[in-house]
């Protein structure tokens, strides 16, 4: 049995040795871990973006956006309302209406893209479920307003974002979604010319087909050319 | 009111002073209080200090969570896990999708099963340390234990960022496997992160298992016994604690926890400073399982082949994994359609708190918070 | 009749004035500290307004809380005996503020004629230290009951329940160095340790050390801050004050902690005795303060590592452990001071009193030991 107080002794050399450490670690990673934002000096490097702006890291993801190719945005969106997001959204945060020209027909892109952040939980449901990529996690952070109730509900031109600043923010997984969306494409084309290809042939066979048949039936009164006219 | 604690108020006799009129003085501490963890409250009434009565009050924070999963698809309800036992995201969306996969069976790849076990062990360990912190503070500590322990936490939850774009509300569980694979250079970092850990939980040990005020503090102080542990439905470290040897891990077997070897730390006493040591012990089998799913990950895809949309056939199933803070289970009954007919919790903090009172009577005031830190609470998984 | 004024002012305007400035380098010292010791950075941001001063570690931040203090709204629960209630934080402030004047501190600017610069340099100074720092409990009882408050309450019963108890060992421990210093004059007490520091003596160390403990639970600190320990009763006997109120509150427990260790320096630390004091008389109030501020600093140290005790713990150990102790320390000091050869002093005095301490560790910690745990495969 010691003297009472041994054990507070081993602590208190603990606790000194983290503050003379404090002072003197040289990488002080170790004994003075507080940083103010992942890009102050003392971030590792792999996780900072491209740019700092108000990114947290390369890796973080905050509200969602709307991303469009080329410069114009409305001329490049990819988002075409087609409501799969709304639907699947956990929070409900997401309104969409669809956009339809003078004429009342529906040319695939929304009229309105509303997502309330005050409601959005950065769970990236919207993204998943999006067949077209139009939909990508943001991280920007600083979006305090003024305005409790308009100031966070963002509309459809505050929401889209060029493909560039997709690329600077998260470049990473945007090169993997272009990647992928190029090989979708790519291959969707090759089973379009593989179709197309097909049907021409198909085309041709008939044809051919329906020249044989003529050589080899030449009674003008065929049925399925009276079933046909 | 409990056999227990009715026997341990019978055993407590008031001190009645025939010329002064004295009387219990009743508490409510909470829900705004600096140690119920959240928003909880005790409703206490004490005799001097010591704790005659306690009634545990909750439900500040409910939020309907699983009424309104059985309004939405399957897949919706996965974030809203997260939101149960905030601290530990990664196993509450383990238990879901274990749940969900019963439903509906999809082959998870083999790297989606060791990136798993490693993302559930590295919650634990978040899990765990920021406990024992907690529970110093509620001892009283100014702060200096928590910090240590969130310098540790800080490098695992810059690692959940990096795989899943968030700290803290990962939502990196799917039906099948996972939403992405880790990012390059991430396993090399989660090695790092491991192999610098037994470091701070040595720092930890010095610091505080030897110390006289947190023996005293905690020794023979809330003791739950074994019988009384299982017969209340605890599980976790809590019923280890008391000597159970009852570990899903190894019970259960789930995901592909027979491949790694680790062992089940017991408790003996099953008081609070055997929940506090039992903890900082499961945190060095951790590593263990850390350290070889690190060495023998495949590489591979990360999701199997799951359809896209979810849309079991009308049956019912009862998944559960071993959370950091006991059994989490989610019993779903599918009707056919692409939402749950019934979806239901079995939250680990909800049961285990359950015992509060049997514990709490008959010591002080300043042990009823100690106890409450001991038990380990998360008041988003209490309240649901 | 001028003269006197003058000399009065001489001494009191830099005591209050003095002691209150360092009350706010102390908060700011006792904040950098502790961030340190939590691996944390500490306030590092308010910089002086209209100069090119940025930051400057943080110095300023007292002056930024201090201010915020005086903004801020007092407010007064509406059922609190509101007299009461304003005249405790002025209670808790003043007997600090009076013994401060009993320090044997002799400022920089002493003439031949101002030798004792104490404001009061009574020849029963130690009693009155007692008998005023008491007084203390008072106002913090009176803020417990004045509050109206079920915590404020249980705060104020634990702070008179540890004041009082923990005042027996810390005059006991006091008591050995009257009985070796042969007088109560603080200068006297000083002047005695010319030769040797009474810290220096096997019962002038235990009674350091029990003095130490003691002061810490009088005043309130870590790890006998129960009055005030937020996890559990969240602020203790203030917890209703806000504004200036709390800032009073605040400014008393640290200038009892000046005093007190001011004390501990005077009784055995040698006053202001130090390296080149004869050669340089202004140094003295320089090694007074360094002195205080080293054991400021092992109560900012002993605040960051430890958990607070149990209120029935806290008082066994002041009854069971420190009471007995310091009773002991009585017998050994007067033995040691009378011993015909005074070489002895320190094995047989160190002996008897490490062995009276470990056997009294014994019986009060009882089982209460680290335990090794089985594991199931």
């Amino acid at each position: 049995m010691r003297l009472l107080g041994f054990g507070i002794l081993k602590g208190m050399a603990v606790t000194l040795e983290n503050f003379v450490r404090s002072y003197f670690d040289r990488d002080r990673r170790h004994h003075l871990f507080t940083k103010e934002y992942a890009w102050e000096p003392g971030a590792p490097a792999e996780v900072l973006p491209a740019r700092a702006d108000t990114t947290v890291t390369a890796h973080s993801r905050n509200f969602p956006i709307l991303l469009h190719d080329g410069a114009d945005p409305m001329g490049g969106i990819r988002c075409v309302a087609c409501q799969i997001c709304e639907r699947e959204c956990p929070p409900q945060c997401i309104y969409i209406e669809k956009d339809y020209d003078e004429q009342g027909k529906y040319i695939k892109r929304p009229a309105i893209f509303d997502i309330d952040l005050s409601v959005c939980m950065s769970c990236q449901i919207c993204v998943e479920v999006c067949p077209f990529d139009a939909i990508v996690m943001d991280s920007q952070f600083e979006l305090s307003t003024a305005n409790r109730f308009g100031g966070l509900l963002q509309h459809r031109d505050q929401l889209l974002k060029s493909n560039e600043y997709y690329h600077r923010i998260h470049p990473e997984e945007a090169r993997a979604r272009d990647d992928r969306m190029a090989q979708e494409k790519a291959e969707k084309e090759a089973k379009q010319a593989a179709a197309d290809a097909a049907k021409k042939k198909a085309a041709e066979a008939k044809a051919a087909a329906e020249i044989a048949a003529e050589k080899s039936k030449p009674e003008p009164s065929a049925p399925t050319a009276g079933g046909a006219a | 009111m409990s056999a227990a604690a009715a026997t341990a108020a019978a055993s407590y006799s008031l001190v009645r002073q025939p010329a002064m009129e004295t009387g219990l003085l009743e508490v409510s501490m909470g829900p705004h209080h600096p140690s119920t963890h959240g928003v909880f409250r005790m409703d206490v009434r004490l005799d001097g200090e010591t704790v005659v009565a306690l009634k545990p009050v909750f439900g500040y924070l409910h939020r309907n969570h699983e009424k309104l999963a059985e309004g939405m698809s399957y897949l919706a309800s996965m974030p809203f896990t997260d939101r149960l036992d905030y601290f530990n995201s990664m196993t509450n969306n383990w238990a879901y999708a274990l749940a969900a996969e019963q439903l509906l069976p999809i082959e998870v790849p083999e790297r989606a099963q060791y990136l798993r076990v490693i993302m559930a062990e590295l919650t634990r360990l978040v899990n765990h340390t920021s406990l024992v912190g907690f529970f110093l503070n509620d001892l009283g500590a100014l702060g200096t234990p928590l910090l240590y322990a969130f310098r540790e936490r800080e490098r695992i939850l810059d690692l959940f960022e990096q795989a899943s774009g968030a700290r803290m509300m990962c939502n990196y569980f799917r039906f099948g496997g996972l939403r992405c694979d880790v990012p390059e250079g991430w396993l090399a970092r989660a090695r790092a992160v491991v192999d610098a850990f037994p470091r701070f939980l040595d720092e930890f040990e010095k610091l505080l298992c030897e110390n006289e005020i947190v023996l005293a503090r905690t020794q023979r102080v809330g003791v739950l016994s074994g019988a009384q542990a299982v017969n209340a439905g605890i599980t976790g470290p809590m019923l280890r604690a008391s000597g159970v040897n009852y570990d899903l891990r190894k019970v259960d077997r789930y995901g592909i926890y027979e491949r790694f070897a680790f062992r089940v730390p017991l408790g003996s006493a099953g008081d609070c400073y055997d929940r506090f040591m039992i903890r900082l012990l499961e945190m060095r089998e951790s590593l263990k399982i850390l350290d070889a799913a690190l060495r023998d990950i495949p590489t591979g895809p990360v999701m199997g082949n799951a359809p896209r949309v979810f849309k079991p056939a009308a049956s019912e199933t009862y998944g559960r994994v071993e959370s950091p803070k006991g059994e989490l289970g989610f019993y779903l009954i599918a009707d056919g359609t692409t939402k749950p007919y019934r979806y239901r919790v079995r939250p680990p903090s909800f049961i285990n708190l359950t015992v509060l009172e049997d514990l709490c009577v008959g010591h002080t005031i300043a042990d009823a918070v100690v106890i409450l830190g001991s038990v380990d609470i998360v008041l988003g998984e209490v309240d649901r | 009749m001028t003269q006197t004024l003058l000399n009065l002012l001489a001494i009191a305007v830099p005591l209050a004035v003095g002691f209150a400035s360092l009350f706010a380098f102390t908060t700011w010292l006792e904040r950098k500290i502790l961030a340190r010791i939590q691996n944390r950075i500490g306030p590092n941001r308010i910089s002086l307004p209209f100069t090119r001063f940025r930051r400057l570690f943080g110095l300023i931040q007292p002056a930024a809380d201090g201010l915020k203090m005086l903004a801020k709204e007092d407010i007064v629960p509406r059922d609190a005996d509101k007299l009461l209630h304003l005249l405790a934080p002025i209670l808790s402030l003043v007997p600090p503020m009076m013994v401060l004047c009993l320090l044997p501190l002799e400022l920089p600017y002493a003439t031949a004629g101002m030798r004792a610069l104490q404001a009061a340099a009574l020849d029963n100074a130690v009693l009155l230290f007692f008998a005023i720092t008491s007084l203390n409990t008072l106002a913090v009882f009176m803020a417990g009951w004045a509050s109206r408050n079920k915590y404020s309450l249980l705060g104020g019963m634990r702070a008179v329940a540890q004041m009082v108890s923990y005042e027996i060992p810390l005059v006991l421990s006091a008591a050995v160095v009257i009985m070796a210093a042969g007088g109560m004059n603080a200068q006297a007490i000083v002047e005695a340790q010319r030769a040797q520091w009474f810290i220096f003596t096997p019962w002038g160390l235990a009674a350091f050390l029990i003095f130490f403990i003691a002061s810490l639970a009088e005043t309130n600190r870590s790890p006998f801050d129960l009055p005030e320990a937020e996890s559990e009763i969240i602020a203790g006997y203030f917890t209703e004050y806000s504004g200036f109120k709390f800032a009073l509150f605040f400014l008393g427990e640290y200038l009892a902690i000046f005093a007190v260790s001011g004390l501990a320096v005077t009784l055995f630390l040698g006053g202001g005795a130090g390296p080149w004091v004869a050669a340089y008389p202004a140094l003295s109030c320089v090694w007074f303060l360094a002195k205080i501020f080293a054991l400021i600093f092992v109560m900012i140290w002993l605040r960051g590592t430890l958990p607070r005790l149990r209120v029935d713990q806290l008082m066994g150990f002041a009854w069971k452990f420190l009471l007995p102790l310091s009773l002991l320390n009585l017998f050994v000091a007067a033995a040691a001071l009378k011993l015909a050869k005074p070489w002895l002093s320190w094995p047989v005095g160190a002996l008897v009193l490490y062995g009276a301490a470990v056997a009294l560790s014994r019986s009060h910690r009882a089982d209460a030991a680290p335990r090794t745990y089985s594991y199931a495969e």
